[in-house]
């Protein structure tokens, strides 16, 4: 769909929605996404039925085509809500979609701030947010870890099967997918599939986990953390799995001695979710989960490079998100090496 | 044998022209894509410098690991031939071989020098890890 069309089907929902004697939409463009998965961002001018105008910042998340395999939207607006009601900061949902653009989607507040990380770590404004991400971020994964599943109808989510402890399960999954894609060997790997499996944690606990917990999912600001995005891949699993990936090398951003995102140190980090009410932290436990997040980030990059093989000189996607597909395949080693050195240690 | 420019003088050039015209020139999606591009012609030329000796080293990691073979002529064999290896070394793992003992400490080394490799070639500062 053309911006213009989208433009004024998104006019005639907002109309319907509030009522309005008039709706403008101004600035829309595409963020971020290919021909499967979109997210734009607008301004709709509203004109009540009094006369009253008002601006709203929105955010559209849209499926132009079916995604297998991927949380729909219909999920992604129900996490959000539930999120945003347990005290999580999450850009507030605004509207649920219907069949108006003929395709998924749902409407959110725009939350403002600064999404790179590199600023986070690098630039004097945000000092301030430095020194208090690690121990903001470590209290908002509390609440996540909090949020009531079933009062919230969020049973729908990926689970684990009920006689399977989640770490066992996921390790599973991840697997199966290693070795149905992998293109190429790769015996760092199967050292860590044989390590984590003589490692496996019995426990049996499940909460709501993000699954994709990390410095480069968060809006900040010169204050620190306002909001926690990209929710597409939680499911319900053990929380560790969460303070783990939070610590995964890659995150850090050349900041290699704050494992936190390049903020924060684990203790810290711990204590804060601790303090908000999180599980206690067994850091054998948490070890366990942080090398399993760089086993997954590995895998997570064999599928990239694997889209990229398959898609070679055709597909949908432009030739510069296909180069940066290709070029995540050569990505691979350093989760190798971080899985080498937490191998050695024993 | 080609004239001058060489291969790596001629990735040098488009580099530059990436890294000097296209990133300051473009924004968003292109300019982190002009860096991506820059980024790879880097690894690219890492490669094209380091490949032979690689190639050799790996060749003779595996053969202290499975025993000396015979190693074939041109690169192209060898790249698959390391590869052929390597996918035994897995199953070997997978048996359960690795688990212990020296074998273990022999695949970590092997493993340590092939990602070490790997790396010098795809992100070097990588490898310079900052401790406190």
């Amino acid at each position: 769909m053309d911006p213009q069309q989208l433009s004024e089907r998104l006019t005639e929902f907002l109309q319907r929605l509030h009522n309005a004697r008039s709706v403008q939409i101004e600035g829309l463009r595409l963020l971020t996404g290919g021909a499967s998965r979109q997210t734009w961002s607008f301004d709709a001018v509203i004109e009540d039925a009094d006369g009253q105008r008002r601006t709203l910042p929105l955010v559209l998340r849209s499926d132009p085509r079916p995604s297998p395999g991927l949380m729909t939207r219909e999920v992604e607006y129900r996490l959000l809500k539930a999120a945003g009601e347990e005290g999580v900061p999450v850009p507030k949902v605004h509207a649920m979609g219907d069949d108006s653009l003929g395709m998924p989607f749902f409407l959110m507040e725009r939350v403002e701030g600064e999404t790179i990380p590199r600023r986070l770590l690098r630039d004097d404004i945000y000092a301030e947010a430095r020194a208090s991400m690690a121990a903001q971020l470590g209290a908002i994964l509390a609440k996540i870890h909090r949020v009531p599943v079933e009062r919230h109808g969020l049973d729908v989510l990926p689970a684990p099967p009920p006689d399977r402890a989640p770490a066992e399960a996921e390790l599973d999954r991840y697997e199966q997918t290693y070795r149905a894609i992998t293109p190429e060997p790769h015996p760092a790997f199967e050292l860590a599939f044989r390590w984590l499996r003589q490692r496996l944690p019995e426990s049996s606990r499940r909460t709501l986990v993000h699954g994709d917990y990390r410095i480069g999912n968060v809006i900040f600001g010169p204050e620190g953390a306002r909001a926690i995005l990209d929710w597409e891949l939680a499911h319900i699993g053990h929380p560790m799995e969460d303070l783990g990936w939070v610590c995964v090398r890659s995150w850090r951003f050349g900041n290699d001695d704050l494992p936190v995102g390049g903020v924060g140190t684990r203790e810290e980090f711990w204590r804060a979710y601790e303090a908000a009410g999180g599980a206690p932290v067994d850091p054998d436990r948490v070890r366990f989960w942080e090398a399993f997040g760089n086993l997954r980030w590995g895998i997570i990059c064999i599928g990239q490079a694997k889209a990229y093989l398959d898609g070679l000189g055709r597909g949908t996607m432009p030739p510069g998100a296909q180069m940066e597909l290709g070029s995540i395949g050569r990505r691979i080693a350093e989760t190798e090496w971080e899985l080498l050195k937490l191998m050695e240690k024993g | 044998m080609q004239d001058r420019p060489t291969y790596d003088e001629l990735l040098a050039a488009v580099e530059r022209f990436l890294d000097e015209e296209i990133v300051p020139n473009s924004e968003g999606a292109r300019r982190f894509h002009g860096r991506v591009a820059a980024n790879v012609i880097r690894i690219v030329r890492r490669e094209l410098e380091r490949e032979e000796e690689q190639l050799a080293g790996e060749w003779a990691g595996l053969d202290g690991l499975l025993g000396p073979a015979e190693q074939p002529q041109g690169r192209s064999a060898l790249r698959d031939a390391i590869a052929a290896r390597t996918e035994e070394l897995c199953g070997r793992i997978r048996a359960g071989e690795a688990d212990s003992g020296p074998f273990r400490a022999a695949v970590l080394a092997h493993l340590r020098r092939a990602v070490r490799d790997k790396l010098l070639v795809s992100n070097p500062a990588w490898l310079e890890e900052k401790t406190s």
